[in-house]
């Protein structure tokens, strides 16, 4: 284990108006290695990724209560631009999102947009991210086509790629495959397996077979609640919890 | 029996609409028929480029007030669409509740005042506000684009809103979560995905501009000329029928209708404009 976590969560509660999304959860997370997320609906997973970019601040009516440090630094300080914050921690959704533009002009438009990249090199960087995400091959003919021209899984691995663009340090990824061909999907864990040298990924996985074949720490929530971390292996194959044994084999969810 | 019914609700159903289409085919015949005449007369061109309206000496060129229709939709344009949708970007983005339940239906009221209310307004406000504090003689392209442009807010602001109420939320998420300002968001992803609702919105309010009667005639001095400033009084396509249509008789009258074939056809252009841009995905 890396010396200095990506990620601390320290006691962190999470309100939607009255309704409490996320109870008291503590939870480390570490630099450059993959973490599920898992739980059945409505156990707070969702809220938990966006509370680490702040796009829960969102909701009118959300509140939260505790800490969250990332490289020891709270990303609700008063001096954090959450545009910045929100450039370092990148995210990719459950429904493929195109911006109604072309294929480059998507992966080019935040780099552009931050002025990080001109001319020649923009030609470069999108290649570069296009490849990582696996889907250069699909679309170096062409590259100034509308992007909602686009399959779904081709669409997400172009969100995908729109994300590593702006060079972030850590990839929330929620539910990104629910939708997907398995062929796309397969893409997806592939190119996530080896992004995690560069990135922190935080995956929150749509069945707990993914989990399973892409994590390396895996963290079970129930009604907003941690229940259980640990490694891969370790909770599937000896779960600590009756609760987390009876989710990953099956038995509700 | 059961089926008889269903059979007989869409055959009702049917008579029901074709009456509504078929007074449209009844205008459409009976104003080509009126009007026709004049055009074999006169000619097409002369009748459309022609420079003098002068009925009781058989001259009747619309160009002025092409002319003048043209002007005062296009002063409206400019003045009425970027605050419509500046508007509806208020609305649908940063008003806070409180605001949006105010200004809604005060937009909806806007909407409901009759025509005649606002040229009433335009002739004892905008008008001497004009002839004392910018100059000419007040009854001027500029009054009757102000009085439009007033005119065409409501449709502009709440089609455009709409538009942009009907995007996907994914849109503002995901550039949100690319760390874009909420204006860079606005600006770059939200604007351009309601692009075709927007354009939209901005043809049906030219529409209303072009078609407007009542409002106009009272601000606009009504002079068939050619206008050299924004500040000279102008008679449009409508405003010609309107004034005119009471005691006109012969070929005069059929002048009048012709004049409504020209506009007719000048909003047909509009329409399908809106609808070209509207499908177009």
């Amino acid at each position: 284990m890396s010396p200095q976590p990506k990620f601390v969560i320290k006691n962190l509660s999470f309100y939607y108006g009255g309704k409490r999304a996320i109870h008291d959860l503590s939870l480390d997370i570490a630099a450059n290695e993959i973490l599920s997320v898992i739980g059945p609906a409505n156990s707070g997973v969702t809220t938990l990724l966006r509370a680490l970019n702040r796009l829960g601040d969102l909701v009118p009516g959300a509140r939260m209560e505790g800490e969250i440090l990332m490289d020891g630094k709270s990303v609700y300080d008063p001096d954090v631009s959450v545009t910045e914050l929100r450039r370092k921690i990148g995210m990719v959704f459950e429904v493929p999102t195109p911006l109604p533009m072309s294929i480059f002009d998507n992966v080019a438009y935040g780099p552009r947009l931050i002025g990080k990249a001109n001319g020649k090199s923009v030609a470069e960087s999108v290649e570069r991210v296009l490849r990582k995400a696996a889907l250069w091959d699909d679309v170096k003919d062409r590259l100034k086509t509308p992007a909602m021209s686009l399959s779904g899984g081709q669409q997400q691995r172009l969100c995908f790629a729109r994300v590593l663009a702006l060079d972030p340090e850590v990839v929330l990824l929620d539910r990104p495959c629910s939708g997907l061909d398995p062929i796309s999907t397969a893409k997806i864990e592939e190119s996530l397996s080896q992004l995690k040298e560069q990135y922190t990924i935080v995956v929150a996985p749509h069945n707990v077979q993914q989990a399973a074949r892409i994590s390396d720490r895996v963290a079970f929530m129930l009604t907003g609640s941690l229940i259980e971390e640990n490694r891969n292996v370790e909770i599937f194959s000896r779960p600590k919890d009756q609760r987390t044994s009876d989710y990953v084999t099956g038995r509700f969810g | 029996m059961r089926r008889f019914k269903e059979k007989l609700s869409g055959r009702i159903f049917f008579v029901l609409a074709l009456s509504s289409i078929s007074a449209l085919a009844l205008i459409t015949v009976f104003i080509v028929a009126k009007g026709a005449p004049i055009f074999v007369k006169v000619g097409v061109r002369d009748f459309v480029f022609g420079m003098s309206w002068a009925p009781g000496h058989g001259e009747f060129g619309i160009f002025p007030m092409i002319v003048g229709t043209l002007s005062v939709t296009l002063g409206a344009a400019v003045l009425g669409v970027p605050l419509g949708i500046c508007c509806s970007i208020f609305l649908t983005e940063f008003a806070p509740s409180v605001l949006k339940s105010v200004f809604r239906p005060a937009i909806q009221l806007l909407a409901g005042i009759p025509s005649v209310v606002y040229g009433f307004w335009g002739l004892i406000f905008v008008v001497p506000f004009i002839r004392d504090r910018i100059g000419g003689p007040g009854l001027s392209i500029l009054a009757g684009s102000v009085i439009l442009a007033i005119m065409i807010l409501p449709t502009v602001i709440m089609i455009s809103e709409v538009s942009i109420l009907a995007l996907p939320r994914q849109y503002k998420q995901n550039a949100l979560a690319l760390g874009l300002t909420h204006w860079q968001t606005i600006r770059s992803v939200m604007l351009p995905a309601a692009k075709s609702g927007i354009v939209a919105a901005v043809i049906l309010g030219v529409g209303r501009a072009v078609g407007e009667t009542m409002a106009v005639i009272m601000v606009l001095g009504n002079a068939v000329a050619l206008p050299k400033s924004i500040l000279d009084p102008v008679r449009t396509l409508t405003t010609n029928i309107g004034i005119e249509m009471g005691y006109a008789s012969g070929e005069h009258q059929q002048a009048l209708f012709a004049t409504g074939i020209v506009l007719f056809i000048l909003i047909m252009i509009l329409n399908s404009a809106a609808q070209f841009i509207t499908r177009r995905k």
